[in-house]
């Protein structure tokens, strides 16, 4: 081994070679250039971060409905203090000298959160006062960021809110650091990387007395901030507006739908809140006091609460029989006040007997659907009860009522149809069928959707056998199109001839006597409409509406959800029609006046 | 017999005295960094050197309780630290705490401890165990991969926290295995390859295409030793280099990376071309094949970088290496620990006079930027009494080594110099701006205490098994 010992004198010379390097780089760097010794007397040079404005958000018509207002935060260049006023400053401030001391002491043993402001959103009285005297507080500066304005204060759910990052956020995205705002919920969350816009620095030359004396080294560090890019949301602002204001003394949910492109036009949840109540210094006190509401105003109904769909779920049973050849349009039932078999009694109301299936859809016979639920689940063409459940099943999930539809809004939630296995759990395989689960037939029982799938199922019954994915995104400028997801049709698994009919049912509904959602009826365009009723187990039924409009070429879908509202003519029906005779025509024809007065007076109480 | 006095009368009290040296210049620079103003109650950042005071204390004595031991421990016991070593390293990704994007510490209590800092000990231990085993070659191609796998163990978790500058660390065992025998063109293949590699990532396509053929054409003239070649190559040089500055300056043709490429095999094929035709040259077909081979493996890492890699992952591989960084910026940092330096001058504006250094215009002043606080206030003197320091320390141990009667001593004293070597070249080499940020200590003089402990006990098992040379061979 002893051969290798002259290889001492190579790792020795590497080693006085890398030393040799560094002396002579140290020799200029200290002794032969002064320009670093120069630049150091005047290093007092201070990064300014310059942040984006924010893209702004407006509505299908081009009107604002999210816009920027300048804000302006406090910041310390700890090389920069001085003796200075403190007991002016914190009069200025209008705060106490503890604080103060506590602010800077943070900034220098901190300076890698430097960027973190000493006071943060400062009020513009307090900002002109302060900038006439800056020059008495030397270290002292402003930078200057934007914060939301929203000029109709509508749409809060949908918005969402801006707030600060935490530290995950820095982790899972390098583009943020302390102290930056980004979009926490609703299109202020899916958008986000549109709307931030990039940051830019600036690096600013500052004399002894803390005055600037114009950028550092001509500007080589810095950048601009790029603002973000604008986006166009699929929501009419006057809508969206009236729907609020039909909601104001209802929990519930209003969700439109332009059919033939999926485009949502009004979403309402209510309770609501102004949005503005989550800007600036005051957003986490409201939060706090929003999230401890026990009406859950934060909570987006329209999208995350699950409710049986109740009677309008009936035209989905008609659509599947059809479709399964198990009854044809002239099918007909008995009602007796009810369906009565074997021990399970499903009452109904009063009307005329027996019924054809658009007289059924029309007066919303509890017996003629419960006769077709069994035919469906019966059906001898499978080989178990099961197996025309999973059927069955299937067509519901084509038209979107299992999984989340896919909206560009977050935590929207999933409705639930149960697999045959829940039953089998339950039951026990091979021992339910039909009457078991008989109160689905009614869309009561085990079923529950989501206020956006029932508008969905009014849109795919409008398109008579197509949907688009709901969203709220129109346009983002900068950007050719948008998600593909949201331009592709889904066809549904029961054939679109079988529409007409049930379309026919739910004109009768509304135009003609006898029909259950009378109430929704226009002299100006035909409505087709479906009440629904819901049960729930806590306290009044719920009310229901879906409807669209007009029958033909329709232009709005629309699912109107009043909690503990009773029937669905009640409320739902009526604030139905109001939003889309206000969408088609624009204002709410004289002889209607009335409707729209009795719906903003009434009140229910919530608890 | 062996009593206190011969371990004194052996002790090598050079090295003994040069720790110590810069144990303490280390620390009167941590106070000098964090000795704020006047007013020390108010703006009061005293801790972090009553911090370091105390690690110096457990220091101490970690020294004493390694004294006390036999130095045959570190040999006996050297796979089970090694084993250690890489369960704190495993356990450290299980239930170790995240700071700066790295999960890389173990917090107990009070005390937050960088398991990667000993295990650099715990390796050097298994590499001087492992080498110095009976009938093992490091030539043999068996052993070789023993080895390798004794240092690429630890390097592969460390890489999982991810901890970079730690990670990089382990190449410099190379140097080790160069002395045990490695072959000298392994060393320099694996060095060039990886110089390659990290040229591709920091320099433009086209400076990286200048700097290899520049190596190229001095090659072909040196491996000539003709004067009339040497020349000829120069000017070749001279032109390509006028013709790549002037496509990249004006960027007339607005040619892409990969047409800058074609366009320039196509010139480097002529003058291939052309020096065969001439007589009497020797080497065209071997540099010309190296050369090509170096800027197809050069842009095929360019391509995965760009081209295969998300935009994360790229923006972690920049992170690491310095090109993207910090939110204060890569130059921006860069260029004030120049100024910080610079602004020393010849003798520095004296202890605690630094004004760069007081307001922390530099990050990680007292860890591992260390070095401009000792450049501005020590000035040049100070900045070359300190590498003189380092150079006399790491010259010393390898005399140390080279004396040892077991082979065992000797690499260990061997992997001591290399690490000691390696943290001392690139941390400073950072801070004087010729080479990329990368995250490591200064041993000895950087604030921390895993980083001083582990560096003290990682020289200490050294001057141990130095004291105790003549006891016993092993």
């Amino acid at each position: 081994m002893e051969q290798f010992t002259d290889r001492k004198y190579i790792i020795g010379g590497l080693i006085l070679f890398v030393a040799f390097i560094f002396t002579i780089r140290l020799f200029s760097l200290q002794v032969i250039e002064s320009s670093y010794k120069l630049s150091a007397e005047s290093n007092t040079r201070r990064m300014e971060i310059l942040y984006p404005a924010r893209g702004l958000i407006f509505d299908r018509n081009n009107l604002t409905i999210a816009n920027n207002q300048p804000s302006y935060d406090l910041r310390i260049a700890p090389y920069q203090l001085e003796e200075f006023d403190t007991l002016g400053l914190c009069t200025i401030l209008g705060i106490d000298i503890q604080s103060l001391r506590d602010g800077i002491k943070k900034t220098i043993e901190y300076p890698e959160e430097r960027r973190n402001a000493f006071i943060k959103q400062i009020s513009p009285a307090t900002f002109g006062k302060l900038k006439e005297k800056q020059y008495k507080f030397p270290g002292f500066y402003f930078s200057t960021r934007t914060l939301r304005k929203y000029p109709r204060e509508i749409a809060s759910h949908l918005l969402g809110y801006v707030g600060e990052v935490d530290s995950s956020n820095i982790k899972l995205d390098s583009y943020y650091e302390l102290g930056d705002y980004f979009g926490v919920s609703g299109v202020e969350l899916t958008y986000e990387q549109y709307l931030r816009g990039e940051k830019g620095r600036r690096y600013k030359q500052i004399d002894v007395h803390g005055r600037e004396k114009g950028s550092y080294r001509d500007g080589r560090f810095d950048s601009d901030a790029e603002a973000g890019k604008d986006i166009y949301i699929t929501i009419d602002a006057n809508l969206q507006e009236y729907g609020e204001l039909l909601m104001r003394n209802f929990k519930g949910s209003i969700v439109a739908i332009e059919p033939s492109t999926g485009e949502i036009l009004t979403l309402v949840s209510a309770p609501s809140y102004n949005p503005a109540l989550l800007v600036g210094r005051s957003r986490q006190v409201n939060y706090e006091i929003l999230a401890k509401d026990t009406l859950k105003p934060l909570f987006n109904y329209a999208i995350q609460a699950l409710y049986p769909p109740g009677s309008t779920f009936k035209p989905v049973n008609a659509l599947v029989a059809l479709n399964e050849g198990v009854i044809v349009n002239s099918t007909s039932f008995l009602c007796f006040r009810g369906f009565h078999a074997k021990g399970i009694s499903v009452g109904c109301h009063e009307h005329k007997t027996p019924l054809d299936l658009p007289h059924a859809i029309q007066n919303s016979c509890n017996a003629y659907f419960c006769n077709v639920f069994i035919r469906i689940i019966d059906d001898r063409d499978f080989k178990s009860n099961e197996e025309a459940y999973a059927n069955w099943r299937n067509h519901l999930v084509s038209m979107g009522f299992s999984d989340p539809l896919g909206i560009d809004l977050p935590y929207e939630k999933g409705g639930f149809i149960p697999k045959p296995v829940y039953f089998d759990r339950y039951y026990g395989k091979g021992r339910w069928k039909a009457l078991t689960i008989l109160s689905m037939a009614i869309g009561q029982g085990e079923v529950l959707t989501t206020p956006l799938q029932i508008a969905n199922l009014a849109a795919t019954i409008a398109n008579r056998g197509y949907f688009y994915t709901p969203h709220v995104i129109k346009k983002i400028s900068g950007e050719e199109s948008i998600d593909k997801k949201y331009t592709t049709k889904h066809q549904v698994s029961v054939d679109s001839t079988y529409f007409n009919v049930v379309v026919k049912g739910m004109e009768l509904a509304v135009h003609e006597a006898g029909g259950t959602s009378q109430i929704a009826r226009s002299t100006k365009f035909i409505v087709c409409g479906k009440t629904g009723t819901a049960e729930n187990p806590h306290g009044e039924d719920h009310s229901v509406f879906m409807a669209f409009a007009p029958k033909d070429n329709p232009k709005i879908a629309i699912a109107v959800y009043v909690e503990h509202g009773k029937w669905g003519a009640t409320y739902a029906a009526p604030i139905a029609s109001l939003m889309i005779e206000k969408y088609l025509t624009d204002s709410i024809a004289p002889e209607r006046k009335w409707l729209e007065t009795r719906m903003l007076e009434s009140k229910l109480k919530y608890y | 017999m062996k009593s206190q006095n011969t371990i004194f009368a052996t002790i090598d009290w050079l090295t003994v005295a040069l720790y110590f040296a810069l144990v303490i210049f280390g620390w009167l620079n941590i106070y000098a960094v964090t000795y704020a103003y006047d007013d020390a109650s108010f703006f009061s950042l005293q801790n972090r050197s009553a911090m370091q005071a105390t690690w110096i204390l457990i220091s101490i004595v970690a020294i004493l309780v390694i004294f006390v031991l036999d130095g045959r421990v570190y040999s006996l016991l050297a796979y089970p630290i090694y084993g250690f070593a890489l369960l704190m390293l495993l356990s450290v990704l299980v239930f170790g705490t995240t700071i700066n994007n790295s999960k890389s510490w173990i917090v107990i209590g009070p005390v937050s401890l960088q398991p990667a800092e000993f295990a650099k000990t715990a390796t050097v231990l298994a590499l001087a165990k492992f080498l110095s085993g009976f009938n093992i070659k490091i030539s043999r191609r068996k052993d070789i991969l023993t080895t390798f796998i004794i240092i690429f163990l630890p390097v592969l978790m460390i890489m999982a926290q991810p901890d970079f500058g730690s990670t990089i660390v382990y190449g410099i065992l190379l140097l080790v295995l160069y002395r045990e025998g490695l072959p000298g063109w392994v060393l320099i293949l694996i060095i060039s390859i990886a110089a390659l590699f990290l040229f591709t990532l920091v320099l433009a396509p086209i400076t990286l295409l200048i700097l290899l053929v520049s190596i190229a054409l001095i090659a072909f003239g040196l491996i000539n030793r003709k004067y009339s070649i040497f020349t000829l190559s120069l000017i070749a040089l001279g032109i390509i280099i006028a013709f790549f500055a002037l496509i990249d300056y004006f960027n007339v043709l607005e040619l892409t990376k990969y047409q800058v490429l074609a366009l320039s095999l196509i010139i480097i094929s002529v003058i291939g071309i052309i020096l065969t035709f001439a007589k009497k040259i020797k080497g065209v077909y071997i540099i010309l094949l190296t050369l090509i081979l170096s800027i197809g493996f050069t842009y095929s890492v360019d391509f995965v970088f760009h081209n295969i890699m998300k935009k994360h992952q790229r923006h972690r591989v920049n992170v690491m290496l310095g090109l993207e960084s910090d939110p204060w910026g890569y130059e921006y940092n860069v260029n004030q620990s120049k100024i910080a330096i610079g602004s020393g001058g010849f003798a520095g504006k004296g202890f605690m006079q630094g004004t760069q250094t007081k307001f922390k215009f530099v990050p990680e002043q007292s860890t591992d930027f260390i070095f401009c606080t000792v450049g501005e206030e020590w000035g040049f003197l100070g900045s070359f009494g300190l590498i003189m320091a380092y150079v006399g320390l790491l010259i010393r141990l390898i005399f140390l080594s080279e004396r040892q009667r077991s082979k065992f001593s000797r690499i260990y004293g061997y992997g001591v110099t290399s690490i000691l070597f390696f943290h001392f070249a690139v941390n400073i080499g950072m801070s004087i701006v010729l080479f990329p940020v990368v995250g490591i200590p200064l041993p000895f003089l950087s604030y921390g205490g895993s980083s001083l402990l582990a560096f003290t006990i990682l020289l200490w098992i050294f001057i141990k098994l130095d004291s105790s040379r003549k006891g016993y061979m092993l």
